[in-house]
C-alpha cells in the first residue's frame, strides 16, 4: 500500500510541478516545452509503478515498467530481429513502394481533369476504409514472408498518399502558373519548379498518417500468417504462452518505432517546406 | 450527374480490371482441374471456368456480389435476417461496438479539448502525449487490452473493441475541438466580456456553437477510424462475431469469398455511417445559420 501511496504523492507532485512550470515566465522556453511532457510522463509511468506493486497485481495480468524494462533489456537479440523482420523488411519496403506509387499515380491523373474528377471520391471513400481486412488475402497471395506483409503496407498507404499528393498539386495560384507561362516554362518545368515544391506540405501530411498505417498493416499482416519471427508473431504467441512482459517490451518497440517513423518524416517535412508558415518558430 | 459521371466511369474501369485479374489469377486452378479430367478447354470455355470457382483465389466481382446478396438481402427475404450466419447480424454486432467506441472516444476528445482550452498545463502535458499515442501501432495492444479486461472481470470482447475504437477515433475529436474552442475572434470573446457573462456562459453561449463545423468535420474521420479500430479489434483476438472475426473466419476455413462479402459489408457501413453524420452536420449548421 505504501508503494501505492508515495507513487500518488509523485503524481501530484510531478503536476504541482508541471502547473508551475506552465504559469512561469519561461513557458515559451523550448527546455520547458519539452520539459513538461517528459514530467507528465515519468509521473504516469510511476503511478503504474506504485499500483501494481502497491496492489500486488499478478505479473501475468500487467507487469511493473521495472519489470517490462528487464526482459527488454534481456532479450534484445529477439526484438533487434523481429524489428528487422517487421519493421525494416515488411513496413518500411511496402510504405516506400506504395508512397512512390502514389506520387506516380497522382502526377500522371493530375494531367486530366475528368481521372481527377473520378478517383478523388472514390480515393478518399477508399482511405476510410478499413483496409486491414485484406491481410489474409495477400497473405494467400504472396506466403507468409515479408513480401506479403509489404504488399499489404503497399495497399494501405497508397490512397491517403494519392488523396493528399493530388490535393497538393492543385495549391498554386493562377498568378504563379501565369508567371510561369510568361518564363515560357513547359509542363515538366512547371511541375518540378513551381506545383511539387507547392504540394510538399500535403504530400508530407499525407506520408505522415501513413508512418502509422504501415506499421499497423505489417503487425496485423503477422496475425494471419508469418515465419517464427516479427512483431506480430511474438505479441500473438506471447499473449497465449504468458509472456506477458515480452509483449510489453515488443509494445515499447512499436511504440518508440512509430514516434520515430513520424518524427523522422517530420523532421525531412522540415527541412524540405521550411518556407511554410506553418514551420515558423515565434 | 455531371458529378457522377466521370466516377462510374473509374468505377467501370476499376470493375473490368478486377475481371481481368480474376480471370489471370484463377486460370492456372482451371487449366489443373481440366488436366485432371483430361479436358482441353478453348479460351472462351477457361473464361467461364476462372469466374465460377467455389475457391478462387480472386473471386469475379459477380460472384462477391451474389455471395453479399446471399448473406444480406436473400437472408432478409427469408425471415433469417438475424441469424449467425447472414451478414446483417455480424453487421450489428460490428455497429454496436463502433458505436460504443464512438461515443466514448467523442465524449474522451471533447474533455481534452475543453481542458486543453482553458488550463495552460494540461495543454502543455497533453497534447505532446496525444500526438505521441497516435503514432503507436494500436493492434500491437490489442491482445493486451483483451487480456486486461478480462483480469479486471469484464466478460465478452466488446468493452476491449470497443477501446480500441475510441483509441482510434478520439484525436480527431480532440484536434478538431481544440482548433474549434479557440475559433471564436477576441473581439467576439471581448464582447461577452462586456456582457459580464459569466464563464460557463461564454462557453455554451459562443465557444460550444462555434465550434460545430469543426467538430463535424472531426466526426466524420472518427466514425471513420472507430469502424477500422472495431474491425481491427476483431482481428487478432479470435472473436467469433462481427465483419472483422467473418474474415477471420474465412481466411481459416479457406473461403475467400465470405472473406470478399466481409469486406464489402465493412466499405458499405463505413459510406452509411459517414453518410448519416454528414447529413446531420447538413440539417444542424443550417439550423444553427452556420450553413456554408
Amino acid at each position: 500500500m505504501s508503494a501505492l501511496l508515495a507513487a500518488i504523492a509523485f503524481w501530484l507532485a510531478a503536476w504541482a510541478l508541471n502547473a508551475a512550470l506552465a504559469r512561469s515566465r519561461w513557458r515559451k522556453a523550448r527546455v520547458v516545452r519539452i520539459a513538461v511532457p517528459v514530467i507528465f510522463g515519468l509521473a504516469v509511468l510511476v503511478l503504474w509503478q506504485g499500483l501494481v506493486r502497491g496492489l500486488n497485481v499478478s505479473p501475468v495480468i500487467l507487469p511493473a515498467p521495472t519489470d517490462i524494462a528487464q526482459t527488454f533489456a534481456g532479450s534484445t537479440h529477439v526484438l533487434w530481429e523481429d524489428f528487422v523482420q517487421t519493421v525494416l523488411k515488411g513496413a518500411l519496403t511496402g510504405y516506400v513502394i506504395g508512397s512512390l506509387a502514389a506520387v506516380a499515380t497522382a502526377i500522371v491523373i493530375d494531367r486530366s481533369a475528368f481521372l481527377t474528377a473520378g478517383l478523388l471520391p472514390i480515393g478518399n471513400f477508399v482511405a476510410a476504409l478499413p483496409i486491414v481486412g485484406i491481410a489474409p488475402i495477400l497473405v494467400s497471395w504472396f506466403g507468409f514472408d515479408w513480401q506479403s506483409k509489404a504488399a499489404v503496407v503497399v495497399v494501405m498507404v497508397f490512397f491517403p498518399v494519392l488523396v493528399n499528393v493530388v490535393q497538393g498539386l492543385k495549391e498554386t495560384e493562377p498568378m504563379q502558373r501565369d508567371l510561369m507561362r510568361t518564363y515560357a516554362a513547359g509542363y515538366g518545368q512547371t511541375l518540378l519548379k513551381l506545383r511539387l515544391p507547392a504540394a510538399m506540405p500535403f504530400v508530407f501530411n499525407g506520408l505522415k498518417i501513413a508512418t502509422t498505417l504501415a506499421l499497423i498493416g505489417a503487425i496485423v499482416a503477422e496475425y494471419f500468417g508469418s515465419p517464427v519471427k516479427g512483431m506480430g508473431f511474438r505479441i500473438s504467441t506471447g499473449v497465449g504462452r504468458l509472456a506477458i512482459d515480452l509483449v510489453w517490451a515488443e509494445i515499447a518497440v512499436a511504440a518508440l518505432v512509430g514516434t520515430a517513423f513520424y518524427g523522422i518524416v517530420a523532421m525531412i517535412e522540415k527541412f524540405v517546406t521550411f518556407w511554410h508558415p506553418s514551420q515558423r518558430v515565434g | 450527374m455531371r458529378r457522377a459521371l466521370p466516377v462510374l466511369a473509374v468505377l467501370a474501369v476499376l470493375v473490368a480490371v478486377w475481371y481481368l485479374g480474376a480471370w489471370r489469377m484463377n486460370t492456372p486452378w482451371a487449366l489443373a482441374q481440366a488436366e485432371r479430367a483430361d479436358q482441353q478447354l478453348s479460351a472462351g470455355e477457361l473464361f467461364t471456368a476462372t469466374m465460377s470457382q467455389d475457391r478462387p483465389r480472386l473471386p469475379a466481382p459477380h460472384q462477391v456480389a451474389s455471395e453479399l446478396w446471399k448473406t444480406t438481402g436473400d437472408m432478409v427475404l427469408r425471415g433469417r435476417a438475424l441469424s449467425k450466419r447472414s451478414l446483417i447480424y455480424h453487421g450489428m454486432v460490428t455497429l454496436g461496438a463502433t458505436l460504443t467506441g464512438f461515443a466514448l472516444g467523442v465524449s474522451l476528445g471533447i474533455l481534452g479539448a475543453v481542458a486543453i482550452t482553458y488550463s495552460r498545463v494540461a495543454e502543455m502535458s497533453l497534447m505532446p502525449w496525444a500526438i505521441v499515442s497516435q503514432t503507436i501501432p494500436i493492434v500491437a495492444l490489442a491482445p493486451m487490452i483483451i487480456v486486461l479486461s478480462n483480469a479486471v472481470g469484464i466478460e465478452g470482447r466488446d468493452v476491449p473493441k470497443a477501446i480500441i475504437s475510441a483509441y482510434l477515433c478520439y484525436f480527431p475529436v480532440l484536434v478538431g475541438m481544440v482548433k474549434g474552442l479557440n475559433s471564436p475572434s477576441s473581439q467576439q470573446l471581448d464582447l461577452l466580456k462586456t456582457y459580464n457573462a459569466s464563464g460557463a456562459a461564454s462557453f455554451f453561449k459562443l465557444r460550444l456553437p462555434a465550434s460545430m463545423p469543426y467538430l463535424f468535420t472531426s466526426l466524420k474521420v472518427a466514425i471513420a477510424a472507430a469502424l477500422v479500430g472495431t474491425i481491427i479489434g476483431e482481428l487478432p483476438t479470435g472473436a467469433v462475431n462481427g465483419l472483422g472475426a467473418r474474415i477471420l473466419i474465412g481466411d481459416q476455413f479457406g473461403t475467400p469469398l465470405a472473406i470478399w462479402a466481409a469486406l464489402f459489408a465493412a466499405a458499405i457501413l463505413a459510406g452509411v455511417l459517414v453518410t448519416v453524420i454528414g447529413s446531420v452536420q447538413t440539417i444542424l449548421l443550417k439550423r444553427m445559420g452556420m450553413a456554408r
